[in-house]
């Protein structure tokens, strides 16, 4: 097999594997985007996709590594009645899937100001006095492409565990896909936000090692240190950094 | 040999492996590695700057042509403001965030405009963790040598003491506003040791970091109801006709119509470079990072820094090709991953500083020790499993969930498998030149995060851009509010964009493109 040496090396992925040698040309597949056929090569991420049949993203394209939840995507295999959602910069299109991005929706985040709020569990059912009227459809769980247990985070959000929220929804995008399908209005996610920054707001142990610190530094514990190395000349100074291990 | 074979290598190896201990290089090898495969000495790719502020100076071509392109921005465009503010803010990662916060916080009226969505960045995806030099073992002095050290003492001393010594005040106010780091059993804040430091400094919220401080600070920009513009791109500065900056232009980037903020200050924190693929590089960076606020800043007269040096992660995914570019996050290195070649063995101390293990595995694969990929790429191993096998079964999943997430989307399973990587194109060195308040060589006009340069010298540590865009931002806002409260409105001209355009004509192919770049052009336009 001969590969170009610069294009082996550097592996730059603008066309993804468009432009390779014909031997590593990849099979192509026919994928439907909002309802037009178009061939693509076989794997490149569904946003790659959209670029490919020759489409500009701007709403719907974010940090393209499956972080940031701009790219939120409806899509359905062949012959597969089921529509699912993924991250379309971190999903592979195959042969016969169809999709289209999800449009943002409107939901409502409640406003709140962290350091005055008084009782953050109760406050929970005034900023959001929709969240305990969960009809545990599960929809939410379902449309989340994190594999977070939505639903019971909201339940938890409600019985006060904001705790157990909180460690639930570390790995949540915010891609908002299980806000439009919740029969009860709920934007689970934003519920899950507002428990997790109270948790982390009032809940969790002041870091004493820190406050130390930013004590001692308001005291000058470093003030000697710091003469010391910023009076240092430059081969000085080289010398004792080249000696940290 | 044939792709399993050459990773049953891995586990096989394994064993031996773990009872090696490898030195990290003498300085004189170190260098010599360096200037030899770090893509920073890649001499053709490199070109003089023909005119302005950094005239005579070399960087890549990539962002020479970008610095000497021309604004979109017709000359007779009508600059009758349709958005007026005391602080402007451009770019909704980190540092605009924090700006926008401490700005607001002085009662000023703040107006942010990002070219995505608010958080859309890269500081969403920074899994590593933030440094804050907290421990008993630990000081902000050994903080500022590391970063030094780590820098090639190329550092501004004076930036890079302020940012250690506000490092822990920082870490509580994201604390306050409900940021959850890792803490340990007696409360206190975990740290983990990261790549070029020398103690243990990294405050981590699992290996979600700047998710989880994106997600609180959007949030808490939104809860404070500061006016946001999403969709809407900087494409040009306004300057009084003194050279002080009053304003920008903006591009609506659904309609594509250009329109006016007038502000008396403006502070941009427009992030990174990585979507110029310099060198044609795969990059771990967000589709916005085009590095818009050079050519904005240098157009209106300020000084650029350290330009010519990029930081080239060392662990970037070469498989499978949906991951091309991705960062594999530096914790597995922490942790103990071992870097292994296509014989099996390790050739790098894997905490070296990154342009160290960058440039050696760029090396291996030089080399001929590479391992050639289904698709016809190269890239050295970076034994997962080896976490599970030293710290015990669901040592992976639990400390990098996302790590394990991102492949298992591909039918990867990184517990069980090595993974593939390369060095990607990661951060911007260097920047804007700015001082300790954020402030640019051009009045009224401030650079925090990734887009102003000095602190980090040539080589940025691991989890100091996080610290870097939480202080610069928090010092530039604070400054750019106390700026304003105090004056009025300048004049809204273009006069230094007519000086930059007449300027260029003398110099044969200045102009040639147009400036900033917004993004990468990944549509394809025939087929
Ligand atoms: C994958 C990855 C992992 C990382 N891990 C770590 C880590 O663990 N620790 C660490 O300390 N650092 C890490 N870094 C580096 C760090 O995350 C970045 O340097 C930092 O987040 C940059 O922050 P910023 O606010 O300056 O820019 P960004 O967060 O990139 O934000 C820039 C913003 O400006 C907007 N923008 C750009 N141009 C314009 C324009 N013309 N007009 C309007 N808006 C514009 C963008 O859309 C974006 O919203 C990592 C980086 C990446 C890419
Ligand atoms: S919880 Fe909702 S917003 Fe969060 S990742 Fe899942 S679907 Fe997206
Ligand atoms: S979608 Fe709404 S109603 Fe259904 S389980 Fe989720 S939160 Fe409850
Ligand atoms: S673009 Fe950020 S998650 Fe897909």
């Amino acid at each position: 097999m001969v590969v170009d040496k610069s294009m082996e090396l550097k592996g730059f992925d603008k066309s993804v594997a468009i432009d390779q040698e014909e031997v590593l040309r990849p099979k192509m597949v026919t994928v439907e985007i909002a309802g037009k056929k178009y061939e693509v090569p076989e794997g490149i991420t569904v946003i790659k996709a959209l670029w490919y049949s020759g489409q500009e993203v701007i709403r719907g394209a974010g940090c393209l590594g499956g972080y940031c939840g701009a790219c939120a995507t409806y899509y359905r295999t062949k012959d597969d009645p089921k529509v699912r959602t993924c991250l379309a910069c971190s999903t592979a299109v195959e042969e016969g899937m169809s999709f289209t991005m999800v449009p943002p929706f409107p939901a409502r985040k409640a406003i709140y100001r962290m350091a005055e709020l008084k009782d953050p569990k109760q406050d929970l059912f005034n900023l959001y006095p929709e969240a305990p009227l969960c009809r545990n459809c599960n929809a939410c769980t379902e449309a989340c492409p994190q594999g977070i247990d939505v639903r019971d985070g909201v339940w938890q959000a409600v019985f006060g565990d904001f705790k157990k929220v909180s460690e639930m929804f570390m790995d949540c995008v915010m891609c908002g896909l299980c806000v439009p399908v919740c029969i009860a209005d709920i934007a689970p996610n934003l519920v899950a936000l507002y428990a997790s920054r109270a948790q982390g707001a009032f809940f969790s142990e002041k870091p004493k090692r820190l406050h130390d610190r930013i004590d001692e530094i308001a005291q000058g514990k470093y003030q000697s240190e710091w003469n010391r190395v910023l009076g240092m000349n430059e081969q000085q100074l080289k010398d004792v950094c080249a000696a940290i291990k | 040999m044939q792709l399993q074979a050459l990773q049953d290598l891995v586990h096989t190896t394994r064993d031996a492996r773990r009872k090696q201990t490898l030195p990290k290089f003498p300085a004189a090898e170190r260098d010599q590695l360096i200037k030899k495969y770090h893509p920073d000495h890649r001499e053709n790719a490199y070109r003089l700057i023909t005119f302005g502020p950094n005239a005579g100076e070399k960087t890549v071509r990539e962002l020479a042509a970008l610095l000497e392109g021309d604004s979109p921005v017709p000359a007779e465009l009508d600059l009758t403001p349709t958005h007026s503010t005391d602080v402007l803010v451009v770019g909704g990662g980190g540092a605009g965030c924090a700006a926008a916060l401490h700005a607001h916080a002085q009662g000023v009226k703040v107006l942010l405009a990002t070219k995505l969505r608010l958080g859309d960045s890269n500081t969403v995806m920074a899994q590593g963790g933030i440094q804050v030099a907290i421990t008993d073992e630990d000081s902000p002095v050994q903080h500022f040598l590391d970063t030094l050290k780590g820098g090639h003492m190329q550092n501004d001393h004076q930036l890079l003491k302020t940012m250690v010594e506000e490092g822990p005040s920082i870490a509580k106010w994201l604390l306050e506003l409900g940021v959850l780091f890792d803490r340990d059993a007696d409360g206190n804040l975990h740290v983990k040791k990261g790549g070029g430091s020398s103690k243990p400094r990294l405050l981590t919220c699992s290996d979600y970091t700047g998710l989880e401080i994106m997600r609180v600070l959007k949030d808490e920009v939104l809860n404070q109801k500061i006016q946001l513009l999403e969709f809407s791109a900087a494409v040009e500065l306004l300057s009084d006709g003194t050279g002080a900056c009053t304003g920008a232009i903006l591009q609506d980037l659904d309609n594509k119509r250009y329109f006016v903020v007038a502000a008396k200050t403006v502070i941009l924190a427009t992030g990174g470079i990585g979507r110029l693929h310099i060198q044609g590089f795969p990059t771990s960076n967000h589709y916005g990072a085009t590095g818009d606020a050079l050519p904005m800043s240098y157009r209106l007269g300020a000084k650029l820094l350290q330009i010519d040096t990029f930081q080239y992660h060392p662990t970037g995914a070469v498989h499978p090709e949906q991951l091309i570019g991705a960062l594999v996050t530096e914790g597995i290195r922490s942790e103990g991953g071992h870097l292994v070649n296509a014989q099996g063995e390790r050739f790098v101390n894997e905490l070296d500083t990154r342009d160290v293990v960058s440039s050696s595995i760029i090396r291996e694969c030089e080399e001929g020790r590479g391992v050639r990929t289904t698709t016809g790429r190269i890239g050295v191993w970076l034994d997962t499993p080896l976490l599970d096998v030293e710290s015990g079964a669901g040592t992976l999943e639990k400390h990098f969930p996302a790590m394990v997430r991102q492949y298992k989307r591909y039918g990867l399973d990184i517990t069980k498998d090595p993974v593939l990587i390369y060095p990607t194109l990661h951060y911007q060195n260097g920047g804007v030149q700015i001082d300790v308040n954020g402030e640019s060589g051009a009045r009224n006009l401030f650079v925090a995060g990734e887009a102003s340069g000095g602190l980090h010298g040539r080589n940025r540590l691991m989890g100091n851009s996080l610290l870097d865009l939480m202080v610069y931002g928090k010092r530039s806002g604070r400054t750019a509010a106390e700026r304003a409260k105090a004056m009025k409105h300048g004049a809204l001209t273009l006069e230094h964009l007519a000086r930059f355009r007449s300027e260029a004509k003398k110099h044969g192919g200045a102009l040639a493109t147009h400036s900033p770049m917004l993004f990468p052009d990944y549509v394809r336009k025939e087929g």
